[in-house]
């Protein structure tokens, strides 16, 4: 018989899964019972106690992402022979699992991510907090001002919780940025003010303006203005 | 009336019979003692000025009523782009190299009318200095197996008739009439046919799980997003003979269960789009597409999708959500597209040259196909030789050959007797490999194993004058703007690791730099999302591992040992060899070199900036690159 793990100090001896829809596996050498079609992070999540994951681009109110690859874990599916890091977030559950939350190798792979989300913005709370946690002192890299880590998580909450897509990641690779259409300084009509991009952003990169109306993160000068610019002409978008 | 007109123009077949009666009824047609005229219209030769030769071609054909006599036609990529425009004049084959639209009536004349060869538009053999006359002598091609690239120079693209006369749709019938789709995967995965995207992952087995997955609707998918600098054999496929893409796509449908599927294909290429159009509108008016496939019961659709030119789109979770009209950024495959793919259906991605593979195992069998290549990698790859090479093009070769044949003895070696330093492999998050690696066999384990990969088949050749940190400085700033931007490891590593290269380069390096972007090669590797950033680091790591000396001098002595980077270089005149001709002081832009006549002259370095015109206009080896 095998003592599970249900949350906190507790374990108990459950003979038998009580209907199939279970999965048990284990994390951090303890044996786990959850019900299928969850992933990891959920999992560990339901489990206060048990690990302790971080995430920056997760929020249980949206569809999981994969884009901060914080919540990185190791797992093992032949029996501990070998382990592959899988972004907890987004991996399901599967029977007969190990699941490593916290070791070295994972923590060595946290902290590097940690040092670059700090290169890019050196002024953020949960960031820093995050520095401080896995030992990063200083970023080895030449250091930005941002306040934004393209978590993604405002775009998505504003469609799949709201359904306006008012704003957009735009561009790719190191252009990458959140933006609203056609680069408008002040969200349109399109935004129904209600805030839930400022609620869920993890670092607090997106604010409430006076107009009611979220204050995206400005991070270059959009490409249509580098074109006004070099004509002379004023676009409709410019401010002032 | 109406209806009797429609039946006479009505081109569907119906049955295995109809489609061997037309092949029977092209091949009768044909007039063989009409003497075939193929120009390569495949990209290369079109930039190098193709499409003049075929106008002039079509124009004096009409001109002095040579039609009967002539059998034109304008083909695919035949692969020696170097050689551009190349036409081929049969059924001998003779092979006439740079040719231009001047040279036509000529060859009409001499060749076409009178059998005589035009020596000078013949290929030399720079080794030998021989003139070759026929194709299949050039040593270029003789070395190669041209499976699927033979048909090329053969058929005109835009016309099916010429497939079907080829042989074409036979696979397709065996495979409706003589297999069942369980016969077909089984065929597939005997034949040990691996991926030809990148990724090598065995083709059957890929189908195999597609075909098992549940569900009523699954997609064919082929993947034309070839982006890798330097790399076009999917173009040239598509663009040059799209009927065989496409038989395999209908094929790999019926094994699968598929009824619609999708040419994901680049809007920068615009002539392999065109090609591939004409093609499917021909093959759903010859009955191979739509509905009732060849008296079969069997439906399939396919429909091309023009990709907005993202590289990472040619990774397959990103094009599929472009696919779906959504931003091309990759997903977790934690999930298999065989289970949850296009729309969360059942899907089937294959590369252009995977699914021209496909026909050619169906006909001859897998048995056949299996005995080209090498243990763990069957078949032929295609490459495209380019970089520091003479003979820059498409080449064939069974899986197995060594690097050091494809780069000497069908690539002809280094132009201008300089000596090969590397070849980078599997574009840009590939690796390049040094010259004691040269004799190892070309397969997708091996060049895995030396840190490197088989990727899409590219392949960048690289002389003494290249600089290996400038190299990798290259492939990861196109990285960094080509990653989706989606993760932080690759969009955030990349960009610092593109930072830390550009201070190598400029000569503004530290040593421990080195360490960083290691660490940085490892966080990519462990922890990004996809195929591409995982592998991103690889230019670095491998021009670190083989060439760790030229960083050392650049971060050390601030010095690039091939006189590539501009910050750490400085051009000098030897006073000794100067004659003071004055032809570096006039081609200088900045008017940085002055010195009397007939005496040496010297470079102003406060204003040079180093562009490098003195050095090369210098004809006396007088102005020194340091």
């Amino acid at each position: 018989m095998t003592k599970y793990w249900i949350s906190g100090e507790k374990s108990v001896e459950i003979t038998e899964a009580e209907d199939n829809n279970t999965v048990s596996f284990t994390i951090n050498d303890k044996n786990v019972v959850v019900s299928d079609g969850q992933t990891i992070l959920e999992a560990v999540q339901r489990m206060p106690g048990i690990g302790d994951i971080p995430a920056l681009c997760y929020h249980p109110a949206v569809r999981p992402y994969g884009a901060c690859r914080l919540c990185t874990v190791e797992v093992s599916e032949d029996g501990g022979k070998s382990y592959k890091f899988v972004a907890s977030c987004l991996y399901p559950v599967k029977e007969g699992m190990i699941v490593k939350t916290n070791t070295e190798k994972v923590r060595k792979l946290r902290k590097g991510i940690i040092e670059l989300l700090l290169a890019r913005c050196p002024n953020t709370k949960i960031i820093k907090e995050l520095a401080q946690e896995y030992g990063v002192e200083k970023p080895r890299f030449s250091v930005g001002d941002q306040d934004c880590i393209l978590c993604g998580l405002c775009v998505r909450a504003c469609q799949e919780i709201i359904g306006k897509s008012a704003i957009s990641l735009v561009n790719r690779g190191i252009y990458k940025e959140v933006a609203a259409p056609f680069y408008a300084y002040e969200l349109g009509e399109g935004c129904i003010g209600c805030g839930d991009c400022a609620f869920v952003c993890p670092t607090g990169a997106i604010t409430m303006g006076e107009n009611g109306k979220p204050v995206l993160p400005r991070v270059k000068i959009p490409y249509a203005e580098i074109g006004a610019m070099m004509s002379g002409e004023k676009l409709s978008t410019s401010k002032g | 009336m109406v209806e009797q007109v429609k039946k006479l123009l009505d081109k569907k077949l119906k049955s295995v019979e109809e489609l061997e009666k037309l092949r029977k009824s092209i091949l009768n047609n044909q007039d063989t003692s009409r003497i075939t005229v193929s120009v390569c219209g495949g990209t290369g030769c079109r930039a190098s000025g193709a499409e003049a030769v075929v106008e002039a071609f079509a124009e004096e054909i009409e001109k002095r009523e040579l039609q009967v006599k002539i059998d034109f036609k304008e083909t695919g990529c035949h692969g020696f782009c170097e050689r551009g425009p190349v036409v081929v004049i049969g059924p001998k084959k003779i092979f006439y190299q740079h040719v231009q639209s001047e040279d036509v009536p000529e060859i009409i004349n001499e060749t076409v009318l009178q059998g005589k060869v035009v020596k000078r538009l013949l290929y030399t053999d720079p080794a030998t200095s021989e003139e070759i006359t026929y194709e299949s002598d050039v040593p270029f091609y003789n070395r190669q197996t041209r499976l699927i690239l033979g048909a090329n120079g053969e058929i005109d693209p835009t016309d099916i008739e010429q497939y079907i006369a080829a042989g074409g749709y036979s696979a397709l019938s065996k495979a409706l009439f003589q297999m069942n789709p369980d016969k077909i995967v089984n065929e597939i995965t005997q034949s040990g046919l691996r991926g030809r995207g990148g990724g090598g992952f065995p083709t059957g087995r890929k189908w195999q799980s597609c075909r098992t997955s549940e569900g009523d609707i699954k997609y064919v998918l082929c993947n034309a997003d070839e982006g890798d600098p330097g790399a076009y054999q999917d173009r040239s496929i598509l663009e040059g003979n799209p009927h065989s893409v496409i038989e395999g796509m209908i094929i790999g449908a019926y094994a699968i269960g598929a009824h619609r599927g999708y040419i994901y294909v680049r809007n920068e290429y615009p002539l392999a789009v065109e090609h591939a159009r004409i093609a499917l509108d021909q093959a759903i008016d010859y009955g191979f597409l739509g509905e009732n496939i060849l008296g079969s019961g069997f439906d399939f659709k396919v429909t091309i999708n023009k990709g907005g030119g993202a590289f990472v789109c040619g990774e397959s979770s990103a094009l599929i959500a472009s696919l779906e009209g959504k931003i091309g950024e990759p997903k977790s495959k934690y999930v298999h597209m065989s289970e949850k793919g296009l729309w969360d259906k059942p899907s089937l991605l294959n590369n252009v040259k995977t699914w021209a593979n496909v026909p050619l195992i169906i006909n001859k069998g897998a048995e056949w196909y299996s005995k080209i290549g090498t243990a763990g990698s069957k078949g032929t790859m295609i490459f495209s030789l380019v970089g520091k090479i003479n003979n820059s093009g498409l080449v064939e070769v069974p899986m197995g050959i060594t690097l050091r044949e494809m780069i000497y003895d069908i690539g002809g070696g280094i132009p201008n007797g300089k000596k090969f330093k590397a070849v980078q492999t599997g574009g840009p998050s590939g690796g390049c490999i040094p010259e004691e690696f040269l004799d190892t066999p070309v397969d997708f384990d091996e060049l895995t194993k030396l840190g490197s990969m088989m990727g899409s088949g590219g392949m960048i050749i690289m002389d003494e004058d290249t600089c290996m940190v400038d190299v990798a400085r290259y492939f990861i700033n196109f990285l960094k703007g080509e990653s989706c931007g989606k993760c932080v490891p690759c969009r955030e590593g990349l960009a610092k690791m593109s930072d830390i290269l550009n201070r190598i380069t400029h000569g503004e390096g530290k040593p421990e730099d080195l360490d960083t972007m290691m660490d940085l090669a490892e966080i990519l590797s462990a922890g990004a999302l996809c195929a591409l950033g995982r592998t991103a680091a690889n230019p670095v790591i491998s021009t670190l591992k083989y060439f760790k000396d030229e960083y050392m001098a650049h971060i050390n002595d601030k010095k690039c040992p091939a006189g590539v980077c501009r910050e750490l270089i400085q051009y000098n005149i030897d006073p000794e060899k100067c004659t003071g001709c004055g032809l570096c002081a006039r081609a200088c832009s900045m008017n940085a070199i002055s010195g009397e006549k007939k005496e040496p002259h010297v470079i102003n370095q406060n204003v040079c900036i180093k562009c490098g015109v003195c050095y090369d206009s210098c004809k006396f080896g007088a102005v020194i690159k340091q």
